[in-house]
């Protein structure tokens, strides 16, 4: 009888490759009632009413209008992951909802899948392990040779809590650190991580050996990186990608990889994913692509769901949210 | 037959024997203009076909990728051979002892090395707890069709790091670790210096069992001698937890490999990330090859350009030390 006194939590699915992770039911359940998508389908009239949660596990279900209007009890949306790009803010502010996003819990994890991307393109690690074994190799060539991280400059695009704490990664590895951002971080912030403001993308464009976004996906940030961007950077400049596909002209970067105006390229994101199995940058030489590893631990994951509960139990409660997103 | 140099200057260089140029197992191309402005450049096939015009000339031998291979013949056809200098920190390939009895010294280079291989032992830390390498075929297969969410890896930040050996190349480890918010455990011959220990948060383990048992990724950063050989066996795998990382950049000897097949078979450990092994290359059909909790890379150590230019010049450093009498950098004396 007592479980018909937590509320009521919607998600898409639980388990598969796409559901919401096994391993998390047990510690969802003891806070609500959970039904998925098609559960809620299917008893549409009689759960209706009673919805007044919805955690999204990696962009689903997809918030429309209609499912909105079916909801009449909803009260918050909890995402998991930062990026709320997938959802259209005002919307759902609008229909009195509130909305939160995982800052806290994605940070490090999306920090090391940078760093993880940075090392292994500049050092050639995937191509090096197709040589280690590989039926043709005789012997490991002493020429084949990579780039020094150490000491070499990182700029970074995009300085929140992922990009600094990439910034705090980078200073242990002796690098140079530029960035660039809507607002320049405070003097102790920058000085604790020895960065420096580039006010003007062009000059962190110009003088980086690694170029990291890290920024979140918004119509400003929307191509950010294009033929043009690709030209301002060294030609022995590797691009890294942790933040969304979009944020970069892949057409603009195809070309770029192509011709040799940038050394090569590390993507941990791109639109769509996956790409289609024949898209022209899956057979480049020059990049790496990896399946949006970002967050991609048990233990990141678990701090996910974790932080979204927070989120959505501090909403039904009248409390305020730990990270409440609000439609600029 | 053997020229002369016809300009003056080069025949009053000193000599310096190396394999060869380019290719296989010869310096690198670009080195070679380093080498010429300090000494005269012998190869092993022009001292060969000259050895009675060339051998009193060679004063030293610059080692690259571990030849030439410096026996007893060698040694006692170079009558004014003053240093060995070695590109790498590695000197296992050769033996102290015979040639310290001809009063030859030997040098290497352990301040070129250090960054380059701590970077690499970063890594193949992060490529092999984050899955990188099993992802980025994934990303490309022409069977995926999405991306699953339940493929997970390991948390590296905030995760224990153990550091088997902490001579410099360890130390630089440990502070690149520290900045992931890992927590530090290491084991040594000698304790490090308490500041040392604190710059870097590390705590000393004198068993190495107990530095075995708590860590999640354990790093093998040690010289290869005939204590460190097999470092790293049945037993050793078996104390750490079985969702625990083997990483080693020191050097193929240091794990007993046939029990590290074993355990990677039986899950024993989560997986290992190899920058060495014995022999370099595996054979083509040996069983690590075909595990898939394993990622193995071609001694990319130092693989930088940057980096194998500061090898040559600071062997350049310590041969021309040694010829003018002055302070060795970064003599090696056997133990």
């Amino acid at each position: 009888m007592e479980e018909h006194e937590l509320p009521v939590l919607l998600v898409n699915e639980v388990g598969g490759i796409c559901g919401v992770l096994e391993a998390h039911v047990d510690f969802l359940k003891t806070h609500f009632q959970l039904i998925t998508m098609r559960e809620f389908l299917e008893n549409k009239n009689i759960l209706s009413k009673n919805v007044q949660a919805i955690y999204l596990w990696w962009h689903k279900p997809v918030i429309d209008p209609e499912l909105l209007q079916s909801l009449p009890n909803l009260k918050v949306i909890a995402n998991s992951g930062v990026g709320m790009d997938h959802l259209d803010l005002k919307l759902i502010s609008g229909c009195g909802i509130k909305m939160a996003n995982c800052p806290h819990a994605v940070s490090s994890s999306t920090a090391d899948t940078g760093m993880a991307l940075l090392l292994a393109s500049a050092r050639r690690l995937v191509e090096g392990c197709h040589i280690a074994v590989s039926l043709d190799t005789e012997c490991f060539a002493p020429d084949w040779l990579g780039e020094e991280v150490t000491g070499a400059t990182l700029g970074i695009i995009g300085m929140g809590n992922v990009g600094y704490k990439i910034a705090l990664r980078a200073k242990a590895f002796e690098m140079k650190i530029l960035y660039h951002n809507r607002k320049q971080r405070k003097e102790e912030e920058e000085q604790a991580i020895g960065a420096i403001y580039c006010k003007k993308i062009e000059d962190l464009l110009q003088q980086s050996d690694f170029v990291m976004l890290a920024v979140s996906l918004t119509p400003q940030t929307h191509k950010l990186i294009g033929k043009r961007e690709l030209e301002l950077m060294k030609h022995t400049a590797i691009l890294i990608n942790i933040s969304r596909g979009l944020v970069v002209d892949q057409e603009a970067l195809l070309e770029a990889l192509h011709t040799g105006i940038i050394k090569a390229a590390a993507l941990d994101v791109t639109y769509p994913e996956p790409l289609p199995r024949d898209h022209p940058l899956l057979k480049l030489k020059n990049i790496i692509i990896t399946p949006h590893l970002g967050i991609k631990t048990r233990k990141t994951t678990r701090m996910i769901t974790e932080e979204a509960v927070a989120n959505i139990l501090a909403a039904l409660n009248g409390l305020p949210m730990p990270s409440e997103v609000l439609p600029d | 037959m053997y020229q002369p140099h016809s300009v003056m200057g080069d025949q009053e260089l000193p000599g310096v024997l190396i394999l060869g140029v380019g290719g296989v197992e010869g310096v690198l191309e670009n080195h070679v203009g380093l080498l010429k402005k300090n000494f005269h450049l012998i190869t092993m096939k022009e001292f060969l076909e000259n050895k009675k015009e060339l051998s009193e000339k060679i004063k030293s031998i610059f080692i690259f990728e571990r030849r030439p291979t410096i026996d007893r013949g060698l040694l006692e056809s170079l009558p004014n051979l003053k240093v060995i200098a070695n590109s790498g920190v590695g000197v296992d390939h050769l033996d102290l002892k015979l040639i310290s009895t001809f009063g030859v010294k030997v040098t290497s280079t352990p301040q070129a090395v250090s960054d380059s291989t701590a970077d690499t032992g970063m890594a193949l830390m992060l490529a092999s707890a984050r899955r990188l390498v099993e992802g980025c075929q994934i990303a490309v297969s022409p069977d995926t069709e999405r991306f699953a969410v339940d493929w997970l890896g390991v948390e590296v930040t905030g995760a224990t790091l153990g550091i088997i050996g902490m001579g410099r190349i360890g130390y630089k480890v440990a502070k690149r670790a520290k900045a992931f918010d890992m927590k530090i455990l290491y084991h040594n011959r000698k304790r490090r210096k308490e500041e040392e220990e604190q710059a870097v948060g590390a705590i000393y383990c004198k068993k190495m069992e107990d530095l075995l048992q708590q860590s999640d990724f354990v790093m093998l950063v040690v010289n290869l001698t005939p204590q460190t050989h097999r470092l790293i066996g049945k037993r050793e795998l078996e104390l750490m937890k079985p969702t625990a990382t083997l990483i080693n950049i020191s050097r193929g000897a240091v794990v007993d490999q046939d029990a590290l097949v074993e355990a990677l078979q039986n899950k024993v450990i989560r997986a290992a990330a190899l920058d060495v092994t014995y022999p370099e290359p595996l054979p083509r059909n040996h069983s690590l090859l075909k595990l898939k909790n394993i990622i193995i890379t071609p001694h990319i150590g130092t693989a930088t350009v940057q980096a194998t230019c500061m090898m040559t010049e600071e062997a350049i450093t310590n041969m021309l030390a040694v010829l003018n009498g002055l302070p060795i950098p970064s003599e090696v004396c056997p133990k």
